[in-house]
C-alpha cells in the first residue's frame, strides 16, 4: 500500500460523516417540505392544531415545541442540586480518592442505562410514587418526564463539571486558602467564578441531550396533543409524537412529523454547537 | 447529597432485577415472543406465560454484528484522518459534523433511515435497522480513535517513520496497535449505547415475532421487545426478564470497559 | 580502495520554517566514512534541525523548507524519496522508543516489516541475534525475546533502538541526544558501544554534552544560531579553538 492510496482512503472515510449529515438535512428538509408548503412554514410553527379528519387535516407544531422545551429545562432545574454536589465531591472535597472513582463510576452507569428501562422504571415505579404523594394526580405529565429526565442527564452534567472545577488551578486555590479563606468561601468564591462558565456549558450540552430524549418521554408524558399549561398537566414532545404516529402516518401527517423531527434536529444541534464553543471557551482558560 | 446519585441507580437496578428475576429460563431465552392470544389464555388459566425473547436477542446480535462490520472500520480510518490531518481545515470541519451526528437524536436517525433504507427496499428491514445503529455507533467511535491516536507520544510515529516505513504501515503497524486499548474500549462503549436502542429501530427493524435470520425483512430487537410488551395488556410480565437481560448486558459492557482503560493506562 | 566521496556532505544547506527565520544558515561541511561527528552547540542553535535534515524529517511538517544540498555518497537527498533516504540513514532519538505493541525480537526487525521486506525464519533469527549481539543486549534479553520491550530499563531500551536501527544496515546512523535521558552509568554502556559501532557505521551525534563529545566523538561541529562556527577534529578543537564564539562555548561562556 503506498501513501498516496492511503491518504485517498482516509480522506474517503472522512468524507462519509459530511455526506450523511448533508444528507440529514437535505432529506429532512424535502419530505418536510410538503407539510411546511401546506400549511406555511410560520403557520406551522405555531399552530397548535392536530387532527386527522379526512379532507381537513390540520397539523401544527407548538404543543410538541413546548413540550420539548418545557421538559427539558425542567429536567435541567431537578439535576442541578444533584450533578452539583457530585461534582464538587468528585472535582474538590474528594479528589483523587477511592470514593470518588467509585462515585464517578456510579455515574457513569447510569449514563449507560437505555433511556426504555429509564422509562419502565418511571412509569411502574415514580408514577405510583407521584399519585400516592398527590403531586401529579393521573401519574403521567411533564412533571414525571422531566424527574425522570433529570436523572438521566446527571451523568453529563456532574461529569463535565467536575473536570472544570478540576482545572482550576492549585495556586489560585493555595492563595486564597493562605490569606484564611475556608473552604465554602473557595468554593464560592474562587472555584465557581473560574469554572462557571465551563459549567454553563455541561448545562448546555445537558440539555441538548434532554431535548432529543424519546421513549423515556414517551412513556411517561402523558401523549396529548395539547400545550401544556402547567407542569402537572400531560402533553407531548417532538420526539414522542414522532414515536407515537410515525409508525401509522402517511402523506400529510408522515410530512408534517417529518418536519417536526427537522425542526428538533436543528433545534438540538444549534444548541450542541452552542455548548461546544463554550466549552472550547472555557476551556483556554 | 451527593450519595443520592447512587439511589436511582440502585433502585432501578433492584426494581428491574426483583421483577425480572423469576422469569429467567433457558426457555426464556430460546423461544420467540408468544401471541397475545396465547399470553390471554395463559393468564386466565394463571399459568406462566409461555415463550421468550428468542427472536429479539437474534435480532438484537444480528443488526449489532451487521452495524459492527460496517462502523468499526469506517469509524477508526476516519478518527485516523482526523489524528493525522488535525490542522486541516476540512479535517476541522469533519470533527464538527462528527460531534454533531454524535448529537442527533436517535429517533431522528431513526426518520433518515427509514427515508434513505425501508421507502427504496419498500419494507422494514433488519439492513435498515443496521444502518441506523451504524450511523449511531460511528461518531462515538471515530471519537475514541482520533483521541487515543492524538494521545501517543509523537516518537513513536517518528520512530517507525525514521525506520523508512510509509505512512500506511506506520499507522497500521505502529500506531493503531498502540491505540489498541482505547480504540476496543470505545467500540464497546458505541455497542452499549446502541444495544438499547428503540426508537431508531421502531421505523426500520419494525419488529417481528419469529426468531428469524433473514435481512431484508422485518425483525424484532430486544428493546422493540419491551416497547411491544409494555403497549400489550397480556404481556405485561415478560417485560421484566427481558429488562433484566438487557440492563444486566448493558452494565457489563460498561463495567468491562472501564475495567480495561484502567488496565491498559498504567 | 576507499571511496574518496565523503559519506556525508552538505553544501549551503539551509532550513527554514517561515519566510524570516532560518535555523539553519548555509551550512558546508564533509562528514569523514567510520567517524563519530558530534555536532555541539547552545539550545537553539539549530543542531537537532540539521540533523533531522538528513532523513528528512521535516517532510512531515507543512512549513519546514530545506534549500541548499544534502550529498549521502554523492546523491542529493533532498531529491530522493523520502523512504529510500531512511532506508539508507537511521535515527536514534533522545526518549528511547520501543514499540510498545512489539516483542523485542519483532522491535528489532520492525524495520524490514516498516518496509515490507519479508525475510524467513532462518534470517530473522540471525538477524536479530547480531543486532542485538552488536548493541551488548544479546545476553541480557536473550531469553525473553518475545516479550515486549516495555520492561527493559532505559539504558537497555535505548540499545534496543539502536539495535533496530542497526538492523537495516544504514550507512550513517543519526543520534539526537540518545543519553540525555538516561543516567551515567547507561550512558557510558553506550558511549562505549558507539566507539565499537564506527566501524560499522558513520555515526553523527547531536550532543549538548560537551564531554561526551570530546570523549567518544573524532570529530566536532560547533553550530551558533543556525550557523557553522567551526568543524574540525575533536582534539585540536577543544585545546584550540578558532573562532572566538566557540572558544566562549567551550569554556562555560556561553550557556
Amino acid at each position: 500500500m503506498n501513501d498516496k492510496l492511503y491518504r485517498i482512503i482516509l480522506f474517503v472515510a472522512a468524507l462519509i460523516v459530511p455526506i450523511v449529515c448533508g444528507g440529514v438535512v437535505y432529506a429532512l428538509a424535502t419530505d418536510a417540505y410538503d407539510a411546511f408548503e401546506h400549511f406555511g412554514f410560520l403557520n406551522f410553527l405555531t399552530s397548535s392544531q392536530w387532527s386527522y379528519t379526512a379532507g381537513n387535516e390540520q397539523y401544527g407544531a407548538l404543543p410538541f415545541i413546548t413540550g420539548t422545551l418545557m421538559t427539558a429545562l425542567l429536567a435541567l432545574v431537578f439535576c442541578i442540586p444533584f450533578s452539583l454536589p457530585v461534582a464538587l465531591f468528585v472535582g474538590e472535597y474528594f479528589r483523587g480518592t477511592k470514593v470518588a472513582s467509585v462515585l464517578s463510576t456510579v455515574t457513569d452507569l447510569l449514563a449507560g442505562i437505555p433511556s426504555i428501562i429509564y422509562g419502565l422504571w418511571g412509569f411502574f415505579t415514580l408514577r405510583p410514587i407521584l399519585m400516592t404523594l398527590d403531586i401529579s394526580p393521573q401519574g403521567s405529565g411533564v412533571l414525571t418526564a422531566s424527574l425522570v429526565l433529570a436523572i438521566m442527564i446527571i451523568p453529563y452534567v456532574a461529569s463535565l463539571s467536575a473536570e472544570f472545577i478540576k482545572m482550576v488551578p492549585n495556586d489560585l486555590k493555595e492563595g486564597a486558602y493562605s490569606l484564611g479563606a475556608t473552604r465554602a468561601e473557595v468554593i464560592r468564591k474562587i472555584i465557581f467564578p473560574v469554572a462557571g462558565s465551563g459549567m454553563f456549558s455541561s448545562y448546555v450540552l445537558a440539555i441538548g441531550r434532554a431535548l432529543g430524549e424519546t421513549m423515556t418521554v414517551t412513556m411517561l408524558i402523558g401523549n396529548t396533543n395539547n400545550i401544556p399549561d402547567s407542569i402537572q398537566s400531560t402533553g407531548n414532545s417532538m420526539a414522542s409524537i414522532i414515536a407515537n404516529q410515525f409508525g401509522e402516518a402517511d402523506d400529510l401527517r408522515l410530512s408534517s412529523l417529518i418536519a417536526i423531527g427537522l425542526v428538533l434536529f436543528l433545534i438540538t444541534a444549534l444548541i450542541n454547537i452552542i455548548g461546544k464553543i463554550m466549552i472550547k471557551r472555557a476551556r483556554i482558560v | 447529597m451527593a450519595a443520592l446519585t447512587a439511589v436511582p441507580l440502585l433502585a432501578i437496578l433492584g426494581e428491574v432485577l426483583l421483577r425480572g428475576y423469576h422469569q429467567l429460563s433457558w426457555a426464556f431465552f430460546t423461544e420467540p415472543t408468544p401471541t397475545a392470544y396465547k399470553a390471554m389464555k395463559a393468564i386466565e388459566a394463571g399459568e406462566p406465560i409461555p415463550g421468550g425473547i428468542a427472536n429479539g436477542i437474534v435480532g438484537t446480535m444480528i443488526m449489532l454484528g451487521m452495524a459492527v462490520i460496517v462502523a468499526v472500520p469506517l469509524g477508526i480510518l476516519c478518527g485516523a484522518f482526523l489524528a493525522e490531518n488535525s490542522k486541516n481545515r476540512f479535517a476541522q470541519f469533519v470533527s464538527y459534523l462528527t460531534d454533531l451526528l454524535q448529537g442527533t437524536p436517535s429517533v431522528i436517525i431513526g426518520i433518515i433511515t427509514y427515508i434513505w433504507v425501508v421507502v427504496p427496499m419498500k419494507g422494514y428491514s433488519a439492513i435498515a435497522g443496521s444502518v441506523a445503529l451504524c450511523i449511531m455507533m460511528v461518531p462515538l467511535i471515530v471519537r475514541s480513535t482520533e483521541e487515543t491516536l492524538k494521545i501517543l507520544p509523537a516518537s513513536l510515529k517518528e520512530a517507525g517513520l525514521a525506520l523508512g516505513g510509509n505512512k500506511a504501515r506506520v499507522m497500521m503497524r505502529v500506531q493503531l496497535p498502540a491505540a489498541f486499548g482505547g480504540i476496543f474500549t470505545g467500540i464497546l462503549l458505541a455497542v452499549s449505547r446502541v444495544i438499547g436502542e428503540t426508537a431508531p429501530l421502531m421505523f426500520t427493524a419494525l419488529g417481528c415475532s419469529l426468531i428469524r435470520f433473514s435481512v431484508d425483512k422485518p425483525i424484532s430487537a430486544v428493546p422493540l421487545l419491551i416497547w411491544e410488551f409494555f403497549n400489550d395488556p397480556n404481556l405485561q410480565e415478560l417485560i421484566w426478564g427481558a429488562s433484566l437481560f438487557l440492563l444486566l448486558f448493558v452494565l457489563a459492557l460498561n463495567l468491562t470497559a472501564k475495567y480495561l482503560a484502567k488496565k491498559w493506562n498504567q | 580502495m576507499e571511496s574518496v566521496i565523503p559519506i556525508l556532505e552538505f553544501k549551503k544547506t539551509c532550513v527554514s520554517y517561515t519566510k524570516q527565520t532560518m535555523a539553519v544558515k548555509y551550512v558546508s561541511a564533509a562528514i569523514e566514512r567510520n567517524t563519530i561527528t558530534a555536532i555541539m552547540g547552545p539550545s537553539g542553535c539549530g543542531k537537532s534541525t540539521l540533523l533531522r535534515a538528513v532523513n528528512l524529517m521535516h517532510s512531515l511538517y507543512q512549513n519546514i523548507r530545506v534549500d541548499g544540498e544534502i550529498l549521502l555518497n554523492g546523491e542529493n537527498i533532498l531529491s530522493m524519496e523520502p523512504i529510500d533516504v531512511r532506508r539508507r540513514v537511521g535515527m536514534v532519538f533522545q526518549r528511547p522508543a520501543p514499540f510498545p505493541t512489539m516483542s523485542i525480537y519483532d522491535n528489532v526487525l520492525s524495520g524490514f516489516s516498516l518496509n515490507g521486506i519479508k525475510l524467513s525464519k532462518a534470517e530473522k533469527d540471525t538477524t536479530v541475534e547480531h543486532c542485538l549481539k552488536s548493541v551488548a543486549l544479546w545476553d541480557e534479553v536473550k531469553d525473553v525475546l518475545n516479550k515486549k520491550g516495555t520492561f527493559l530499563s532505559g539504558g537497555q531500551q535505548q540499545r534496543l533502538c539502536i539495535a533496530r536501527a542497526l538492523a537495516m544496515k544504514p550507512d550513517v546512523l543519526l543520534m539526537d541526544e540518545p543519553t540525555s535521558a538516561l543516567d551515567p552509568i547507561a550512558t557510558k554502556h553506550i558511549e562505549e558501544l558507539l566507539l565499537d559501532l564506527q566501524k560499522e557505521v558513520t555515526i553523527l551525534i547531536v550532543t549538548h554534552n560537551m564531554g561526551q563529545a570530546k570523549r567518544i566523538s573524532s570529530k566536532s561541529m560547533f553550530m551558533y544560531l543556525g550557523e557553522l562556527v567551526e568543524y574540525g577534529d575533536t582534539e585540536t578543537m577543544f585545546t584550540n579553538p578558532i573562532d572566538e564564539r566557540t572558544k566562549a562555548y567551550l569554556t562555560g561562556k556561553m550557556g
